[in-house]
Order: C-alpha cells, then structure tokens, then sequence
C-alpha cells in the first residue's frame, strides 16, 4: 500500500520539476521551488513507516526549516530587483 | 513575564521533540530544563509594553475563544481544498481572478499576523500585502465589487474570534 | 489504529497530487501560488497527522506533530512573501482578471513598475557605452 503512495508522491516532484524548468518567469520557478521543498517533507516523514527509523522525522524537520528560510531569501531577491530598500 | 513564557514555550518544544515519557528518561527532562534556558538568555529582551499589556490579563475567557479558534481554522481549511480541488479538476477552469482591498480594524501587529496567515489558507484568498489597516487580497474568483461586502465575506469570520482574544 | 492512519496518509497524497497539477494547469503566479500553497500544505500536514496517528505518544510521533504545526506556520507566510515579491518584480496579472487595486499604490508615487524597470535596463546600457 505505501508503495502505491510513494509512486504519487514522485510524479507530484516531477510536475514540480516540470515547473521549475518550464517556467516562464522567474516567480514561476521560485514557487516551485517553494512547493516541491513542502513535498519533500512530507516524502521523507514517509520513510519513517516504510524503514522503521525515527531519524528521517530529523531530516523533515531540518528541511522545512531550511526550505523556509530559502523561500524568505528568494522572496527578497526578487523584490530588490526593483526597489533599493 | 515575556521571558517565563519564552522559557516554557521552548521547553514544550524540547518535550516534543523528545518525549522522554514512554520509557522514562528521568535525565533528558533534567537536562532540558537546563538547556531551554540559554536561548532566553541570549535571545529574548525584557517584555515591550505592548506584548506585556495583552499578556498581563491572561482571563480564562480568551483562552477559551483562542481554542475555540483552531477548529473554525480547520473546517475552513478542508472547505479551502474541496474548493480548490473543484477549480482544478473541471475542464474549463472556473476562476475570475483579481487583488481586492478590504479593512481590519484589529490593531496589535499578532493579531494581523495571524489574521493574514488564516486568509491564506482559507477559500479562494490570498494575502499580497498589508499597509496600516487595508489589507491586499488576491482573490480567486470574485463575486462583489464593493469593500465592504468583500471584507465581511473574507474576513469577518476570524475577526470577531480575534477580537475577543486580543482586545 | 495502523489502518486509520494509512486512510489519513492517502488523503493527504492526493490532496499533495491536486495541487501539483494546479501548478501546472493555472495561468498565472498568483493562482499557482494559491492552489499549490493551499492543497500541498494540507497534503503534507494530514501525512505528518496519519504518522502520530500509527506512532502514538513516542519520540516519532511527537517529532511528526511539531512538523506539522511547523509547516502549517511557515507555509503560508512564505506564500505571502512570495506573492509580494512577484507582484514588485513586475509580473502582470493575467488577461482573464477581474481588477488590480494593488497598482493603485504605485501609481500613487508615480512608479510604473515596467516603466522604471526598463529605465534601469536603459541606465545600464548607457553606463556601458
């Protein structure tokens, strides 16, 4: 059954990878970025079920910790594109 | 007062992050008891007047109405999806998209983070900017074109709840 | 127990699979940014809710609850952040919208968003020469 839920899982991170290379500006590509990071989340607190090993909840935790303060910084480069603030 | 809050809420965040309840480890518990102290040490200033003055008159009341706050969250939180889902699935995309403006009359800066973060995650809306007390939303499909009737269908249902929890 | 929280995770992946193709379907930034925001921040939050769900009251399952309130926090104020971002980079709403009250403040300053972008491309191309 989780297998199932794991192949779902990858063509959701595929579509995503399609935004981030089609993408016709560059707002398009940085909200993919920002969705496929939540993604991973969830992919890698999964593998907690399927191994039996509590350490990938650290590697979740870590990650949307880090794809936050990402998506912050992105926001910020595209805002300075035009106003010096 | 700001640093005995800051203290127990990193030390309900140490707790979860290792429960050390289902077989009993006596040391972590001690250990964070420790630990949780250095953060407020280094990060957390004396209390500001505003932060102070909202907290100092912790009344039952509020909290009851800020927990009455997460289920009316959550129920517009599964409406949001189904609503969402509806526009993704249907072949010709039903959407009429724009940015509206709408009025908050909630004044501490808590109370409109929170207020922003819920127009987010409920149907159709979402939060581009805030200047002092107008609000920019973009909205998925608008149905009204005057202020008012917009603010009353958007956010009217979280700020009575804010109100009585902030105010 | 291990069956309900299966049932949950299911809910959850395919509510994470509805806003991905929302991603790809929608016209602009705006509506991606909203379908994918909103489905894929209930998708993972209900996977996070199905794994305490089977794990219980144990280190696992209290690290998954303090995720999910985690992503339920941080995920629509970057949302936020970015819908700003793009809006003063300078993408345009698309065609089919309604109205833009937005622009009103730029207008207010005299600032056209387009107008000075390429008055600073120009600036920089007379800067070359």
């Amino acid at each position: 059954m989780i297998d199932i839920y794991f192949i779902f899982l990858f063509i959701s991170c595929a579509l995503c990878i399609y935004r981030i290379g089609r993408g016709p500006t560059p707002p398009d590509r940085t909200v993919a970025i920002d969705i496929l990071g939540t993604v991973v989340v969830g992919f890698s607190a999964l593998f907690t079920l399927t191994t039996d090993t509590d350490f990938y909840l650290n590697i979740a935790l870590s990650w949307a910790l880090l794809s936050f303060i990402g998506t912050i910084a992105l926001a910020k480069y595209l805002e300075g594109k035009n106003f010096d603030e | 007062m700001n640093k005995i809050i800051s203290y127990l809420l990193i030390y309900i965040i140490w707790l979860l992050l290792s429960w050390p309840f289902n077989p009993l480890k006596i040391q972590d518990i001690l250990v964070g008891l420790v630990v949780a102290f250095i953060p407020v040490i280094l990060f957390v200033k004396k209390s500001k007047k505003s932060f102070s003055k909202s907290s100092s008159k912790l009344e039952i009341k509020r909290i009851g109405w800020a927990i009455l706050y997460i289920p009316v969250l959550i129920y517009n939180m599964i409406i949001a999806n189904f609503d969402v889902l509806y526009r993704i699935i249907s072949p010709e995309l039903p959407i009429k998209p724009g940015i509206v403006k709408i009025n908050t009359t909630l004044k501490s800066s808590m109370a409109r983070a929170i207020l922003c973060n819920s127009i987010t995650l409920t149907p159709g809306t979402l939060t581009v900017d805030i200047k002092e007390d107008i609000i920019y939303v973009h909205w998925i499909n608008i149905t009204t074109s005057s202020r008012n009737v917009a603010t009353k269908k958007i956010a009217g249902r979280f700020e009575k709840i804010l109100k009585k929890v902030f105010e | 127990m291990y069956y309900l929280g299966i049932t949950i995770i299911g809910i959850g992946i395919f509510f994470n699979l509805a806003g991905c193709v929302g991603l790809i379907r929608f016209p602009d930034v705006y509506n991606r940014l909203q379908a994918a925001t909103k489905c894929v921040t209930l998708g993972t939050s209900s996977i996070l809710f199905g794994i305490f769900v089977i794990k219980g009251f144990t280190p696992a399952g209290t690290k998954a609850l303090l995720v999910m309130l985690f992503v339920l926090i941080t995920s629509p104020t970057g949302a936020h952040a970015l819908a700003r971002g793009a809006y003063r980079y300078g993408v345009k709403l698309w065609s089919g919208s309604k109205k833009d009250e937005y622009s009103e403040e730029f207008n207010q300053k005299d600032i056209k968003i387009s107008d000075e972008r390429s008055r600073e491309l120009s600036d920089e191309r007379f800067g070359e020469e």
